[in-house]
């Protein structure tokens, strides 16, 4: 089965990089789910959590406090605005 | 002649103590040039994918947006000047400035009107002293700059440009700040960040040619939110540049500074011991002489 290319960029650093058969994130219209082969897809992330299924390990969740995604070929680009990996990012700054 | 030996000990101890200054001075920049030169480079992927996504927007879809068209006329225009909060970096504040003069006499020339911004109190202090007015100033932590800062920036600009020029908004903003090439060349740069100029992908990449995306929500509302992202990023992408050039800057003329220190101290060393051994000759010869009365008389 193919497999998703993800990236997770926030402003000031690279956050994480790597293959995941799935990637669901919250947009501003509500939930997406993307798997391979996912159609070109534009979009506007919420605040919220993002869920990484890595092709091995454990699932991956990263708070993110607002940004985009762009998913194209089987590329996902999440660039964030502030993005912390396990948790959500107001968490941290409270 | 005590006199003179004095003088050139003074000024020799004073320029061993400036040169400890411009050592000191030159070793933190040198430290800090290399995180400032991952920042900037660490900012890339952001700024890469903010690019990428905002041409695809552009490029693809014919949306009217007000951040995308250009105004009809052009009446007034906000320049943001980057510059550094300390001295002792050479010409780097010096030069920007010039750049940042050249472009409102250009501006002026066009007939519109000019809102300058300033970062760094170096620019503050030289509008200060002519008595010049400008609009805001943000000062501190120009060579380690936050993205909270550039977020800042951003925001004013935005509601500036988003204002209308009856109500004292503005029509463009330019952005003169300087851009780090390398260790060696930093080159002061002027650009224009809104109306914007969406740079077409090169073609050539085979890779990087754009898919045509689904938008979620509508393609204006994605817009309303990439821009002003990308508007933050590409400020912070240039104060970063201008935070390594300020250091790079500040590097090379503290080490030139330190080297005509050394000549210098070389140079009075010199001088002192030849004041000392003309004493010495002019006491022995009038000893010599004194003895020489003597004997005679």
């Amino acid at each position: 089965m193919a497999e998703l290319e993800v990236e997770i960029v926030a402003a000031d650093h690279f956050v994480w990089s790597g293959a995941a058969t799935m990637v669901k994130a919250r947009t501003s219209d509500g939930e997406i789910g993307i798997l391979p082969g996912h159609s070109p897809v534009l979009a506007i992330l919420a605040e919220g959590e993002l869920a990484i299924q890595p092709v091995s390990g454990e699932r991956l969740t990263v708070g993110v406090d607002g940004g985009f995604f762009s998913v194209d070929s089987n590329r996902v680009v999440i660039v964030a605005d502030n993005a912390r990996i396990g948790g959500s990012v107001t968490a941290d700054t409270k | 002649m005590g006199a003179q030996i004095r003088v050139y000990r003074q000024k020799i101890v004073s320029t061993t103590s400036m040169r400890k200054i411009f050592k000191a001075m030159e070793l933190i920049a040198t430290s800090r040039i290399g995180k400032a030169r991952a920042r900037v480079s660490s900012s890339l992927p952001y700024a890469n994918a903010i690019t990428r996504a905002v041409s695809a927007v552009a490029s693809q879809s014919e949306i009217d947006h007000p951040l995308t068209t250009e105004p009809e006329q052009i009446r007034r225009a906000a320049v943001l000047i980057m510059t550094s909060d300390r001295g002792l970096a050479g010409s780097y504040s010096a030069t920007v400035l010039k750049q940042a003069e050249s472009l409102l006499e250009l501006l002026r020339e066009e007939g519109k009107e000019v809102k300058p911004y300033l970062v760094g109190r170096k620019a503050q202090a030289y509008f200060d002293f002519r008595g010049r007015s400008y609009e805001q100033v943000w000062t501190g932590g120009t060579d380690a700059p936050e993205f909270e800062t550039a977020r800042e920036i951003g925001r004013v600009l935005l509601d500036q440009f988003g204002t209308d020029f009856e109500d004292g908004g503005v029509d463009e903003i330019h952005v003169v700040y300087t851009r780090f090439r390398s260790m060696v060349i930093q080159e002061p740069t002027v650009v224009r960040l809104l109306p914007l100029e969406v740079v077409e992908e090169e073609a050539g990449s085979e890779s990087d040619l754009l898919p045509l995306y689904e938008y979620e929500p509508e393609p204006e509302r994605v817009l309303d939110a990439l821009l002003p992202r990308y508007i933050e990023s590409r400020i912070f992408a240039a104060l970063l540049q201008a935070a390594a050039s300020e250091l790079a800057a500040r590097q090379r003329a503290m080490k030139s500074a330190g080297d005509n220190a050394t000549d210098l101290i070389k140079k009075y060393t010199r001088l002192r011991n030849t004041a000392r051994q003309a004493e010495i000759t002019q006491e022995l010869s009038e000893i010599v002489a004194g003895a020489d009365a003597l004997s005679a008389s």
